[in-house]
């Protein structure tokens, strides 16, 4: 990748430095703007009733006395709203075979899962319409259920979608060398497990919400939005309300955490849009925290038969699994539900250098809520397959889990290359990460401690994870399967007449301080005072056309395009101030808010009187010279479909054999990604997503009851981690630049999520390895670790 | 269900009178009549603790409590934090360690925080990590947030 090389040593640089975020001191003053925060002239509010059943034919549904009830506006059925919403599927061509049903916003004559809207009831508040929900009378007959994952493909199941004839929504097998001749040669220890892990969901402190406005007189759909993915959701609106693109507008502001949560279509929020467009009014619907549980994707749920051959040396000969995941009775629409399991296939064993490798994954529909994609997708599944894996081999063969790994990882001099899975890797440093890891947790001391607790029948254990992470994905993603989502992103850099510079990105913030990088990038490569840049993001009306930030693409993706626009700006008004001051642009430089000389660094003249010049006295140039004071770049990653980023994180645990509790005595996370925007900023992506992997790991689960009943729809049922269960977690990082950009940076925000869970089961395992028991389901909550000493 | 009632608190500072319904929480009063939107809702039954705001001095849920319960009382809210002195020590240590990521839990993070700070709590990880355990925050790890607390305690004890 060509592009200008001095931007990283440029004197007012900001790449690289801890700088806080411009943003913060605003949701510090209680100033932020949520989607629930917008109140708009005649706004009314929405309720659902939503069903009770897992599965059910809808018999009847009687609103007379919900009419009849104070502030009642409106009342929509599915069939209603069928009529002003086209129905949606979410299918991708490149994920060959997956197959999935047509879905509305609300459910018509069947409802498929406890919580799909049934009816829709608009009210002058969310009060009123909630009172009017509970006289609604809704008529269900029953339907056999499938809602296990594990029978829903057997022949006696009941089928969700008659016409597909079974559950199966998808299967994939990779077959790769021989495994069969692997496992079965002489000398090879196979080791092989059944690995469970749980729903679980995102759990955004703020929920799901929408406002959606429509003005008739223009055709005007407008969407306060928090989510993700804004250009995709005016795509999608257009698409399925009949509103041309143009006349669609989606802004997000503050987004109360998203996770990939928030990036999905839902239909309550599409129901929104449609009643907002039938009444000519704004329109709010805000999930409460029951509705969230129920309706927000949930991520997992997957039940994997894993096996591992090593041999006498500790070399992986072969891995072999089979993956089952039960998604929902619909596969989401529009990143579709398969990509998880996609992903399992993918990335399992993606650090090792490894010849035999097979793997199925079958993906299944279900009565149960969807399941999509949430952060890491398919990340934990797969660390903890591979890495669960080679700790009990090595166990088996008695090797130390470090040195196993030694044995295994690709070396760092090792690329370009690709895993056994296919995947095109580069720019890796598994073996740097070890180590360092090894040196910040001090490996030895640790295991000294574990020798002295076990003599006083304490115990502990600590356990490790080498991973890889998907960051900056290609149109290889989504957009080559049909999906409206932009692969490539936009920047915007423009000098204002006060010299100030005014940036704008389609990449999105949700609390990552995606802005706050945005304006260390562009700061530094075009050469003014962090505090003169204003960052935009997230409005469809005035960024650049993108799409949004997800998959960890927003600081690579992004941050790319920012740093070439930043730079054609400069370039552009370099261009302008040599023919001002008579001088060569290649000898001029702008640094600190005014063009010097590039030499010595004297100041020439201020940015302000060179854009005041342009803008208001245009009559000092020459005719000839035509200033732009604004440039945009474009950024997509070509030659590789994922830039890949790598970790190696270890666990610390102390597991109470008596109540079964898990404490975490100590977590460390050795991150490698790329070149590192501001420090500050990714260690704590990484704390985050360790603690939401720890979350997984240990505590949360979205639990049913056999005939599809959600359990536990309560924060103080569903449990995540809170302040003092959580340890402090020590970051470390390499910087392994990414050669498909000239920043570098590859992403950072789901290592810790992907990673974690691994870790912490192979931490557990190692405490209960004398009592010759092991625990393979996710979460490890004391009653499982009981069952597996035998206790309970 | 409509019934409504007469209430009158002071709010931030000023005197507030109005007629609510008397199943309106706290918090939805603040937000939708008061436009007080600073103040958060992310469970409404009293776990997450975004609603926390003080009441007559002591931090409480803003969703456990009926406006009418306010009647005649004191209440503080993150924009009558902001427009005192009380809590910039925390706000500076919050943005210099990017204790808050989306934001959302900050404000009760923040009056909980506050709480500990100003009834002399000690720079004491593990009491700072049990005082804000009624307070969710989904993205920070919490980790940024006990360091933030810390820095004003060790300021404080300093000066």
């Amino acid at each position: 990748m060509t592009g200008p090389a001095t931007i990283f040593d440029r004197p007012n640089t900001y790449i690289g430095q801890p700088t806080p975020r411009q943003d913060t001191d605003r949701l510090l003053q209680g100033r932020g703007k949520y989607v629930d925060d917008v109140q708009l002239p005649r706004m009314v509010h929405a309720a659902f009733h939503r069903s009770p059943h897992a599965h059910a034919k809808i018999v009847s549904i009687d609103v007379s006395a919900a009419k009849a009830m104070p502030g009642v506006i409106a009342i929509y059925t599915g069939k209603d709203l069928a009529e002003t919403v086209t129905p949606y599927v979410g299918v991708l061509t490149h994920l060959a075979g997956l197959r999935s049903a047509p879905q509305h916003p609300i459910a018509v004559d069947v409802a498929r899962w406890q919580g799909e809207p049934v009816v829709m009831v608009v009210a002058t508040s969310r009060a009123l319409a909630e009172d009017a929900v509970e006289v609604i009378e809704v008529e269900y007959d029953p339907l056999p259920a499938a809602c296990d994952a594990e029978t829903a493909l057997d022949a006696s199941a009941p089928v969700i979608h008659k016409d597909f004839g079974s559950n199966l929504a998808w299967e994939r097998l990779v077959d790769v060398g021989d495994v069969e001749a692997a496992l079965k040669a002489e000398g090879v220890t196979v080791v092989e497990r059944e690995f469970r892990f749980g729903r679980h969901t995102g759990v955004t402190l703020e929920p799901r919400s929408a406002v959606c406005d429509y003005d008739p007189s223009e055709n005007q759909l407008t969407m306060y939005y928090s989510g993700q993915a804004p250009h995709m959701m005016q795509v999608i609106l257009s698409k399925h309300l009949g509103v041309p693109e143009e006349n669609v507008r989606v802004i997000s502001n503050d987004v109360g955490g998203s996770f990939g949560i928030k990036i999905h279509t839902y239909g309550d929020e599409v129901a929104a849009a449609a009643v907002a467009k039938l009444l000519k009014r704004p329109v709010k619907f805000t999930a409460d925290r029951h509705e969230s549980f129920l309706t927000d994707i949930h991520a997992r749920d997957h039940v994997v038969t894993g096996k591992m051959g090593v041999d006498a040396n500790g070399k992986i000969v072969a891995i072999d699994f089979d993956d089952l995941t039960g998604i929902g009775p619909f596969s989401m629409y529009p990143r579709t539900s398969a990509i998880e399991c996609n992903q399992v296939l993918n990335l399992t064993g993606a650090p090792y250098d490894l010849e035999n490798y097979r793997a199925r994954g079958r993906v299944v529909f279900q009565n149960k809520n969807m399941m999509c994609q949430y952060r890491a997708v398919g990340h934990p599944i797969a660390m903890a397959i591979c890495d669960g894996l080679i700790e009990d081999a090595a166990r088996a063969i008695n090797i130390d889990p470090v040195e196993m790994r030694r044995r295994n990882l690709m070396r760092d001099d090792s690329y370009p290359r690709a895993s056994a899975s296919g995947m095109k890797l580069d720019d890796l440093s598994h073996q740097k990460a070890l180590d360092r890891l090894v040196e910040i947790m001090d490996y030895e001391a640790l295991r000294a401690d574990q020798e002295e607790a076990r003599k006083k029948g304490i115990h502990r254990g600590i356990g490790f994870v080498s991973m890889v992470e998907v960051t900056n994905p290609s149109p290889m993603f989504y957009g080559i399967g049909g999906a409206p989502i932009a692969s490539q992103d936009g920047a915007t850099a423009r000098l204002d007449a006060g010299g100030a510079l005014h940036i704008s990105s389609s990449v999105t913030e949700q609390g990552q301080g995606t802005n706050a990088i945005l304006a260390q990038i562009a700061a530094g490569v075009f050469g003014v005072p962090i505090e003169r840049v204003k960052v935009t993001t997230g409005d469809t009306a005035t960024v650049p056309y993108g799409g949004g930030t997800w998959a960890s693409r927003g600081a690579g993706i992004g941050g790319e395009a920012m740093l070439q626009a930043a730079h054609a700006l400069k370039e552009q008004v370099l261009d302008v101030a040599a023919v001002m001051l008579q001088a060569e642009a290649d000898t001029l430089d702008i640094r600190n808010g005014a063009v010097v000389d590039a030499k010595n660094g004297t100041e020439r003249m201020p940015l302000a009187d060179l854009a005041r010049t342009v803008y208001y006295r245009g009559n000092e140039l020459p005719s000839d010279l035509n200033p732009e004071l604004i440039a945009t770049r474009h950024y997509r990653v070509t030659d590789f479909p994922f830039v890949f980023t790598n970790g190696a994180m270890a666990a610390h645990v102390e597991v109470d054999t008596d109540t079964g509790f898990t404490k975490v005595l100590g977590f460390w996370a050795v991150e490698d990604c790329g070149r590192v925007i501001n420090p500050m900023l990714v260690d704590e992506q990484v704390r985050g997503g360790v603690v939401q992997g720890i979350g997984g790991a240990l505590y949360e689960e979205c639990i049913y009851s056999e005939d599809g009943q959600m359990l536990n729809t309560t924060m103080a049922d569903y449990m995540v981690p809170m302040a003092a269960e959580m340890p402090d977690i020590v970051v470390s990082h390499i910087e392994t630049p990414s050669k498909t950009s000239v920043l570098g940076a590859k992403g950072a925000g789901e290592a810790g999520t992907g990673g974690a869970p691994a870790a912490l089961l192979n931490a557990v395992n190692d405490a209960l390895a004398p009592l010759d028991t092991s625990i393979w389901q996710m979460p490890m909550t004391p009653e499982r670790i009981l069952k597996v000493l035998g206790k309970v | 269900m409509t019934q409504t009632q007469s209430i009158q608190l002071t709010v931030n500072g000023e005197p507030v009178n109005a007629s609510v319904p008397v199943r309106m929480n706290l918090v939805d009063f603040l937000r939708q009549e008061l436009g007080l939107t600073g103040s958060h809702v992310g469970c409404e039954h009293g776990v997450c603790g975004a609603c926390t705001i003080e009441v007559d001095g002591a931090p409480i849920r803003g969703c456990l409590m009926l406006a009418v319960q306010a009647n005649g009382a004191t209440v503080t809210t993150v924009e009558g934090l902001a427009d005192t002195d009380r809590a910039d020590a925390l706000k500076a240590a919050f943005r210099d360690r990017n204790a808050l990521q989306c934001g959302f839990c900050t404000p009760g993070m923040l009056t909980s925080a506050l709480s500990y700070v100003e009834s002399g709590g000690p720079a004491d990880r593990t009491a700072i990590r049990e005082h804000i355990s009624g307070n969710y925050c989904r993205c920070t790890g919490y980790q940024a947030i006990v360091d933030a607390i810390c820095d004003v305690i060790g300021k404080e004890a300093k000066s």
